[in-house]
């Protein structure tokens, strides 16, 4: 099922949690909802699924307009961050559930709960109380519970963050894998750009309620639109350094130190914040685009970590680890095509393309 | 001099707390511990005399006459009734008090108040407004069963009213403990356990039914436990309905009452004892059971 989100606006009281947001999930596909904590992701999720009632703006479910239909009329399942399993029940009844309260008949139920089940791996466990579990299983029965009234919509809520990092791991390809196998629209919310970027076929940043940029991951990556998206996303992070454009090339405020760089759009005199990806970087003495001191040397393996003194500002960068520099020499470095921003410093907007 | 210092530390570390402790272990061996043993000796003791001590012989008479006294037979009867009647209703309706306070509405502070303040008032105004309330011409309770074409009832005069004027009486003096208790356990449930069970279409009863009543039930029988153990002790209610008696006939004995009668007005220390042992081992072997049929509602 397609969904089609048309300038949705949530406030509480006075407080705008999500502004004007507009854009279009395609059937079948897995996207995330990433951004940082109160950037209205969780609330824009519990709209979805109908627990919110929206200020204004409409949701369509392919051509139905659900903005005012509760949630149980939606055909929506939804995870919790914390599964909120009923304690009381097994896993079995758990699963059901959702059946029992549209009145399937029990035999029908139980067959589906078992098919269930098999899906998401827990068909050894039926019998267990969901406190003799572990997080991973207990997230596999939420999602099972979810996934058995056939929902047109498949929401999860922060999925991953009450699992332990093996554990992590291992969930987010088995979500990816059952949402491959059963087709349905999924849409998660997490505050981890390395989980958003793994599994989801298009990531949707938030930012004080705003929608900063949605694509595929990569692409997300290699041309973020604006200095967050391009600070959030990336580990380690981005090396943003602070400047203007004088006579065609990037100079640090302070004049420090200098750096050639494809200025494209750039104004001359546009105040600059260049934004660098840790492994955009490579030594080059014949034909530097900057010289920088090498300040400390990290050896990790097939790579090594290295902190760059330029001018006032520093760099940490990938560079591979053939080379003869000692920390405290100075060196010429290139940078890649790839990797490379220019930031407005006021609208925080890329300007170099 | 270092030495002396760490002995009289140790010293104090050992005995301290013991020495704070003196003062409130005396309380408890002379008003708790010493009466408790005293009252197993006594029912023992035939003929016995408080002031001077002496008794005839040691066996169980006491605990035979008890047994075959019809008032104390009667006394059994009224407070198993009692408690039969007074301590499942009073936690049904409890329950569903709990429940509408558990809303989210404006001004459930007021609501909050008027339900318990019945815990910090007298029992013997209470039971006077009641005893008021309950009179056959001018009681209001009359006045409103008249309203539906019921009564009226003489539930003070007449005898055979009498126990239904208790137990009404006992139902509502239990509500504001047992709403309490049921309250704070309605406040520790999950409310994303609800949010799951909406999303899912679940209706009020349902939700009320398959999740609030399970994760409640260790509450409930915590509650049922408590209750039976007060609804058997049943007896300061009698005094202001009833003018001090056990019933406007002297029909509505009950166990407690029973003792007190023995003890206070009767003198008959040996009796009162033997009767005081019997309702301990029938409450005992009550919350033992109630207790292992508990454990079976455990859910974790």
């Amino acid at each position: 099922m397609q969904i089609k989100l048309d300038g949705i606006v949530k406030k509480f009281d006075d407080v705008i949690a999500v502004n004007n947001f507009s854009m279009i999930f395609e059937e079948g596909t897995l996207t995330a909802l990433l951004g940082p904590s109160g950037c209205g992701k969780s609330t824009m999720l519990n709209m979805l699924s109908g627990i919110l009632p929206v200020t204004e703006g409409t949701i369509y479910f392919d051509d139905e307009d659900v903005t005012n239909l509760p949630p149980q009329k939606r055909g929506v399942g939804l995870v919790f961050q914390n599964y909120a399993l009923y304690p009381h029940m097994s896993v079995l009844d758990n699963i059901c559930f959702p059946l029992e309260i549209q009145k399937v008949p029990k035999n029908e139920r139980i067959e589906k709960a078992k098919e269930m089940a098999r899906l998401v791996k827990i068909e050894q466990y039926l019998d267990r109380k969901p406190k003799e579990l572990s997080g991973g299983q207990q997230q596999r029965v939420a999602i099972a519970r979810a996934l058995i009234k056939n929902p047109r919509l498949l929401l999860l809520d922060e999925p991953l963050s009450n699992l332990d990092a093996r554990l992590r791991l291992e969930m987010r390809e088995e979500i990816r894998r059952i949402q491959q196998e059963t087709k349905v629209t999924t849409i998660f919310v997490t505050h981890d750009q390395e989980e958003a970027m793994s599994i989801s076929d298009k990531i949707v940043l938030m930012r004080d309620g705003f929608l900063k940029q949605v694509d595929k991951p990569q692409r997300l990556y290699d041309e973020p639109n604006n200095l967050f998206v391009a600070n959030f996303l990336g580990n380690p992070p981005i090396n943003n350094l602070v400047g203007k454009i004088k006579d065609g090339r990037f100079v640090l405020s302070d004049d420090s130190a200098s750096i050639r760089v494809d200025i494209k759009q750039a104004k001359e005199g546009e105040k600059i914040v260049l934004g660098i990806r840790a492994e955009s970087v490579a030594l080059n003495d014949q034909d530097p685009d900057f010289t920088a001191v090498i300040k400390e040397r990290y050896t990790m393996g097939k790579e090594e970590l290295a902190i760059l003194k330029v001018g006032s500002g520093e760099l940490r960068v990938y560079l591979s680890s053939d080379f003869s520099h000692k920390a405290g020499d100075t060196a010429g470095f290139k940078l890649k095509s790839k990797g490379v921003f220019l930031f407005d410093q006021d609208t925080e907007d890329r300007v170099d393309e | 001099m270092n030495k002396t210092k760490n002995m009289s530390g140790r010293f104090n570390r050992s005995w301290e707390p013991f020495l704070y402790l003196l003062p409130f272990f005396i309380g408890i061996l002379v008003f708790t511990l010493y009466p408790v043993i005293n009252v197993v000796l006594i029912s023992f003791k035939e003929g016995y005399r408080l002031l001077t001590g002496a008794y005839t012989a040691i066996g169980f008479e006491n605990y035979s006459k008890v047994l075959s006294d019809p008032y104390f037979i009667n006394g059994i009867k009224n407070t198993a009734v009692y408690i039969i009647t007074v301590v499942p209703i009073s936690t049904m309706i409890s329950l569903l008090f709990a429940n509408l306070l558990n809303q989210k509405i404006k001004g459930i502070a007021i609501f909050h108040t008027a339900y318990f303040l019945p815990l910090v008032t007298s029992a013997t105004a209470i039971g006077l407004v009641w005893k008021l309330m309950f009179n056959g011409q001018i009681g209001v309770i009359n006045f409103l069963l008249g309203i539906f074409g019921i009564g009226p009832f003489e539930w003070i005069i007449d005898p055979n009213m009498n126990i239904y004027t208790l137990i009404i009486f006992g139902i509502w003096n239990m509500l504001p403990f047992t709403t309490i208790l049921l309250l704070s356990g309605l406040q520790n449930i999950d409310p994303l356990y609800y949010t799951a069970a909406r999303v899912d279409g679940a209706s009020s009863i349902k939700m009320f039914f398959r999740i609030t009543v399970p994760l409640l039930a260790p509450t409930i029988g915590l509650t049922c436990v408590v209750n039976t153990i007060s609804a058997s002790k049943v007896y300061g209610e009698l005094f202001p309905l009833f003018n001090g008696r056990p019933g406007i006939a002297s029909n509505l004995y009950t166990v407690v009452y029973y003792i007190y009668d023995q003890f206070y007005l009767k003198w008959n220390l040996g009796k009162a004892a033997a009767a005081s042992i019997i309702l301990f081992l029938i409450i005992f072997v009550f919350t033992m059971a109630q207790l292992q049929i508990q454990k079976r509602w455990k859910y974790y």
